[in-house]
C-alpha cells in the first residue's frame, strides 16, 4: 500500500497529475468542456453550461445527446480511475502527459442506457458515477446527473464496459 | 410533415437545413439531415479530431454516437405522419457493435415504428462507410406533444 509518510502535497500532486493525464488524453472531453473535481478517490464530473450544448432553444434545454455524452464520459472516467487507483497508490504506475502509453488503455463501452427524468436547464451540470461491479473482463457502472439541486436528478444511466486486457 | 411527393425538393432541403440549424448542439457537431420522411430520418456527420474518445485508435467517443442517435430519433418522431408538435427523449439504449473507422463519415438512420397518443417508439442504426456492419444500434421511447 501507499507510504503513509509520503508528504501530503506530493500525494495530491501525484493523484491530480494522474487524473489530468487521463482526462486530457481524450479530445472529446475537452470539446464538451467537461472538468473533474477530485476529493480523495471520489470524482465529480462538471459540465459548465455552454450555448453549443443546447438541444431546444425555445425552452431552452440541454440536448439529450449532450446529457448522454456527459454521463458516458463520467462513467468511463470513473471506471478507468478506479481501475488504476491501486496501481497509482502503490507507485506501480506514474502517468505522464508526454507518454500516453504510461496510462492503461481505456475500457470500451459495450452498451449504454440513459433515462431522462427532467429537462436539462441552461445551468452547469454535475455527475457522479458508481462502479457497481468490476470484474476482470466486464464492468457495470451507474451514473447520475443533477444541476442546481443534488436531490433532483435530471438524468441517470447504466453502462457496461469491456475492460482493457493485458 | 408532408410526404415526399407533396413538397418540392427545395422546400424539403430548406426544412432539413432549418431543423439542424435550430439545434445548436447538432450544429456544433456538424450534423446534416440527409433525409426526412414519414417517421424516418437519416442524419450524418463528419469525423473530427475534436470528437475522438480514444486517442490511440482515433475512434470517436461513444457520446458523439449518442448525440447523433438521439437527434436522429427525435427527427424521426417529428416527421411522423400524425404530426407531433414537439418531442423529448424518455430513454435511449445504445449498443456499441464496433469502433467507427477514424476519418470516415458517420450516419444514423432512425425509424419511429409505433406511436401512441403520448409516446413514440424508435429504433436506430449508426454506420460508417461500411454500411453492411453497423457501428451501433439504438432503441428508445420519446414523448409526443400533440
Amino acid at each position: 500500500m501507499a507510504d503513509r509518510n509520503e508528504p501530503l502535497q506530493q500525494v495530491k500532486l501525484r493523484r491530480d497529475n494522474a487524473l489530468r493525464v487521463l482526462i486530457e488524453g481524450v479530445p472529446y472531453i475537452r470539446w464538451m468542456g467537461i472538468r473533474f473535481d477530485r476529493r480523495g478517490d471520489e470524482l465529480t464530473a462538471i459540465m459548465p453550461f455552454d450555448d453549443k450544448l443546447i438541444g431546444n432553444p425555445f425552452l431552452p434545454a440541454i440536448h439529450g445527446g449532450a446529457t448522454a455524452a456527459f454521463l458516458e464520459i463520467a462513467a468511463m472516467i470513473e471506471i478507468s480511475w478506479s481501475a488504476m487507483w491501486e496501481d497509482l497508490e502503490a507507485g506501480r504506475i506514474a502517468p505522464d502527459a508526454a507518454t500516453p502509453e504510461s496510462l492503461p488503455r481505456l475500457p470500451k463501452t459495450i452498451d449504454f442506457t440513459v433515462d431522462y427524468l427532467r429537462s436539462g436547464l441552461p445551468r452547469d451540470a454535475y455527475a457522479r458515477a458508481k462502479v457497481v461491479r468490476s470484474g476482470r473482463r466486464y464492468a457495470s457502472v451507474q451514473v447520475e446527473a443533477w444541476q442546481d439541486n443534488r436531490a433532483k436528478i435530471f438524468a441517470q444511466a447504466t453502462a457496461h464496459f469491456l475492460m482493457p486486457q493485458g | 410533415m408532408s410526404s415526399k411527393d407533396e413538397i418540392s425538393p427545395e422546400t424539403r432541403d430548406r426544412i432539413a437545413r432549418q431543423f439542424i440549424e435550430a439545434i445548436p448542439h447538432a450544429r456544433a457537431l456538424g450534423m446534416t439531415l440527409n433525409n426526412l420522411d414519414a417517421g424516418e430520418a437519416e442524419i450524418s456527420m463528419a469525423w473530427d479530431e475534436a470528437f475522438v474518445g480514444d486517442p490511440r485508435s482515433g475512434t470517436v467517443h461513444g457520446g458523439v454516437i449518442s448525440a447523433l442517435m438521439d437527434t436522429c430519433c427525435g427527427a424521426a418522431v417529428l416527421s411522423h405522419p400524425t404530426g407531433p408538435r414537439s418531442t423529448a427523449t424518455i430513454d435511449l439504449r445504445i449498443d456499441y457493435m464496433r469502433a467507427a473507422k477514424p476519418g470516415q463519415r458517420i450516419s444514423a438512420r432512425a425509424t419511429c415504428y409505433h406511436v401512441t397518443r403520448s409516446v413514440a417508439f424508435v429504433r436506430a442504426q449508426a454506420m460508417d462507410e461500411d454500411t453492411q456492419n453497423p457501428v451501433a444500434t439504438a432503441s428508445g421511447a420519446f414523448t409526443l406533444e400533440r
